[in-house]
Formats: C-alpha cells, structure tokens, sequence
C-alpha cells in the first residue's frame, strides 16, 4: 500500500477540529455532561470500553465515551492509545473468581446448587418498554431490599460439575508464563491462552454473531450455561522490592462457564466439554459469546471437524479487534490519489485494447 | 496494604485529622502510575492468560522514625498512593502503630466491610426461593 505524503489542508483540519469540540458539547444550553456522571450512569458502556479497550479503569473510560462523543469502538482506541504511554509495573496473580464478590450469579443448568440462583441487577425479567419515568428528571429510583446474607461465598459450579467425572475437568497449569499480544504480534498456531486474550478484548458485535452462527449450527455444539457470575475480585501482584503478595484493589468481572454437549472422539469418551468467558465489567453477553466462541476454537483439540467460521482460528482471531479492524477499514479515507491514479491507467488501457479487439473482430 | 489501597482519598482526608500527625517524609520513589497486567486462568482453573491490564499508581517513602512504606493502589490517584506510602511507613513505627491501627486502619476496614454487606444483602435480596406446585390428591 503506498501512502502518498499530503502538504495543505493544515486550516481544514483545524478547523474541522474546532468543529468537533463545538459539536461535541451541543447545544450550550443544555448543561454539560460531567465525566463523573458518564462513570456513574452509563456502567455499561464504561464496561464495554474497559474491555475492548483492553485496561481496567472506570474514569478513564468514562472520559473516552466523552471525548469520542458515545462512539465506544473510537472510546475503546483512546483507551489502547493511553495504554502505551504507561510502564507495566507487574503482572497479576490469576484471578481467583471463586473467591468473587457475587452481585449476580446463575446456572441454567442447576436449579438448586450451592449459593442459589442470585439474580443481581438485571435486565432479564423487563418487559423491555421504554420508562418515560426516565424521561422526567428527578424521580427517586426505589431502594433495593435487603436480605440476609447465607452463604458468604458462592461456590463455582465447576466443582459441582466435575463431580461425576461427566464434565470436563480444567487441564491445570503448568506454570508457564501466557503469552501476551500486547508484546507479540499474533503467530500460528495460537495456544488457548493467546486465543482467550484475543477473545477478551474482542469485538462484541463480532463475538456475539459468531457465537449465535454456533447455535444456528455453523459448528454446532449444543450449549448450556452451567454458570454466569458478576463481581468484585482482589488483584494480587508481588512487587520486587517487597517480595511478597499484596491485594492492590479490586476489579469488576463477569465469568461464563458454558457446558456443551459432545459425543466423543477416538481419544475422549463422550461427556460435557466447556466454553470459557471471562471479561471486564458486568458484560453478560460478550462473556457467552465469548465462551461459546472459545469452545468452538477448540474443535481441533477436541477431534470434531473444524469448519464453520467460528471453528476457524486464524479467521476469529484476525478479525475479532474492533481496534485493527477500524484502522484498516477507516484507513481507506486517506488519500489513496497515487493508488488510483495507477488503477485508472490501467482500467483505461483495458477498456482501449479491449475496443481494439472489437473493432478488429467486426472488421475480419 | 489491602485496607489501604482501597481507602479513597476522600476516606483518608476525613480520619487522618482525627489521628496523631504522620511523620515528615521524603519521596523515595514516585508517585508512578503505570499498568498491571491481569490474569485469568482458561476455564477458571488451568492454564493463566492474560486478560487485560489496570492502572496502578505505586508510591515509597521514608519517614522521619525511618520507617520505609510502599504503596500499589489502583487507579491513578497519586495523592492516595502517596498517603498510603506514608501510612504503611508510619505503620512501622511502634509509637504510632497502635493509635494509626485504631483510628485509621480500623475504621478503614469497618467501612469496606460494611459495603461489601451491603451489596451481599442486596444480592441475597434477589436469590430466587423456588417453589413446587404441589397437587392436593386423597
């Protein structure tokens, strides 16, 4: 691809510029929306922007969305950008979501298991009419109930499924340091844990109609969520100079266990398998599409034949970053004159000799 | 540390009035933010991989009773690092541990409690009670 250098349209662009401040703050006789209040009122969004952007931190999300005027892909990019300015101090200690702060944790797969059906803060159970009560300000929501508290943690079902040997079991560590795509460009073949980086950091958009062409039966592996939890879990790091763990806060999770069923293959007796979903925030639907894709990435490993898209490694993996696929996409706006200059004097030459042609088989 | 590197700075400007002055200090190191990379582990159990990063803000001070303190604190608020670097220092001093424990790290730790109660009553509030329909037959 060659990019032509440009001279001019230094003015253009600044005030294109002072354009987009201007239309960023809208009508200045609305009050202007606080970072503080996008942080405390738009979570969700918070939440995806944490994710695809790739970095844990509510306020700097929160000014993302501002600055990027609510578009949450161009959000998540100021997020990666800001990223490379920061040294890494530390990496953590796997996070424990046993050991989660549960807000909400379900199982469609147990009625009664140990800790209960916790519905937390959802969306599930609403009838999905807009609440013009919204629309007028000032309207105190209702204090959520309390009750008290039994189990004081919940245990992962994983524990609970694994009992009758019918459900795969987690393959332990081997202690080996993960690879890490923000220090190695994507190689081939990708272990499971460069794929779950990819996939966390993923495109929901993307995820989400992945994992749905799953169930459609493109790669089709029957789900069941055995458990989806939401919560706080502490991050441990050692830090050198101390050489010992410490707790340094906490962040906020949501954990997708998907069950599948599977006949078999010539290694591995017939049983469950299952899908993993792990993401940032209290993002319910990218942690499914995420662990129905995971597990579909796993066809290969498992024996089945691997040929829907979503059973594709290289395809997945290549087009899940919104961040790399805006960029090639959007690059497509940049001067391109030389590029088609050249494509012009081609398609001109075609369309004169292919007249020639014309002319000479009408002659003969 | 954990108590500390939760304790916002609005928390810490509110008790640190109420308990003995801390010690002058000197900035050994910081305060840094940087980035921690956080991990998970495939399927909950197995193999670690990298999920994402957070921000932290680290800080190491020592103090006029020469106690050395560091603090890691998420986010990027380099006031509450500095504040508790200079705790975790004054901390190890043996005439201002007990007092420092009681009116600050104690109140501290009550508070986080507190919230994580709150929102495990909230949680438990919406734990779904099944119940059967049972048919009445003689």
């Amino acid at each position: 691809m060659a990019y032509v250098a440009v001279k001019g349209g230094e003015r253009a662009i600044d005030n294109a510029h002072a354009w987009l401040a201007e239309a960023r703050r809208g009508d200045p006789a609305v009050a202007e929306i606080g970072v503080d209040q996008i942080e405390a009122q738009l979570g969700r969004a918070i939440d995806r922007v944490m994710a695809e952007g790739s970095l844990h931190d509510r306020g700097l999300a929160a000014l993302a969305i501002k600055q990027a005027q609510g578009d949450l892909i161009e959000a998540a990019f100021l997020l990666r950008a800001y990223r490379t300015t920061l040294p890494r101090f530390a990496a953590s200690a796997p996070l424990d979501t046993e050991a989660m702060q549960v807000r909400r944790r379900i199982s469609a797969v147990f009625k009664d298991l140990p800790g209960g059906q916790v519905l937390g803060p959802t969306t599930d159970y609403t009838h999905r009419l807009l609440d013009f009560a919204l629309a007028a300000e000032g309207i105190a929501p209702p204090r959520a109930p309390r009750a008290d508290v039994t189990d004081e943690t919940i245990p992962s079902v994983n524990a609970i499924l694994a009992h009758e040997g019918l459900i795969e079991r987690d393959a332990g560590s081997s202690g080996e340091e993960p690879a890490d795509l923000t220090r190695e460009p994507l190689a081939f073949p990708a272990g499971r844990d460069v794929r779950l980086q990819a996939l966390a950091r993923g495109d929901e958009g993307f995820l989400l109609a992945l994992g749905y062409s799953t169930q459609r039966g493109w790669g089709g592996t029957h789900p069941f969520v055995g458990e989806l939890r939401v919560g706080e879990v502490g991050v441990e790091i050692v830090p050198p100079e101390l050489g010992f763990a410490i707790d340094i806060g906490d962040v906020s999770l949501t954990e997708c266990q998907m069950v599948n069923q599977f006949a078999g293959s010539r290694s591995v007796k017939p049983q469950f398998t299952r899908g993993y979903g792990l993401v940032f925030g209290h993002a319910e639907r990218k942690a499914m599409s995420m662990a129905l894709v995971d597990r579909a990435m796993r066809a290969a490993e498992l024996g089945e034949d691997a040929t829907a898209p979503a059973q594709n490694i290289e395809f997945v993996l290549y087009h899940c970053d919104n961040i790399e696929a805006t960029g090639f996409v959007e690059h497509l706006k940049l001067p391109h004159y030389v590029d088609f200059q050249s494509e012009l004097e081609t398609v001109r030459r075609m369309r004169a000799d292919a007249d020639a042609a014309a002319i000479r088989e009408a002659a003969e | 540390m954990a108590i500390l590197a939760r304790a916002k700075l609005a928390e810490l400007a509110e008790l640190l009035p109420g308990a003995p002055a801390l010690p002058d200090y000197t900035v050994l190191r910081g305060p840094q933010s940087g980035l921690v990379m956080l991990r998970g582990r495939a399927g909950g159990g197995g193999e670690a991989f990298n999920l994402g990063e957070m921000t932290v803000t680290r800080c190491t001070v020592r103090d006029a009773a020469g106690g050395v303190g560091h603090a890691y604190v998420a986010g990027r608020d380099g006031e509450q690092a500095a504040l508790a670097a200079r705790l975790d220092a004054a901390l190890q001093s043996p005439a201002l541990h007990d007092t420092l424990e009681a009116q600050v790290i104690a109140k501290l730790a009550e508070r986080q409690a507190a919230r994580r109660r709150a929102e495990a009553e909230r949680a438990a509030a919406t734990r779904v009670r099944f119940f059967t329909m049972a048919t009445m037959r003689s």
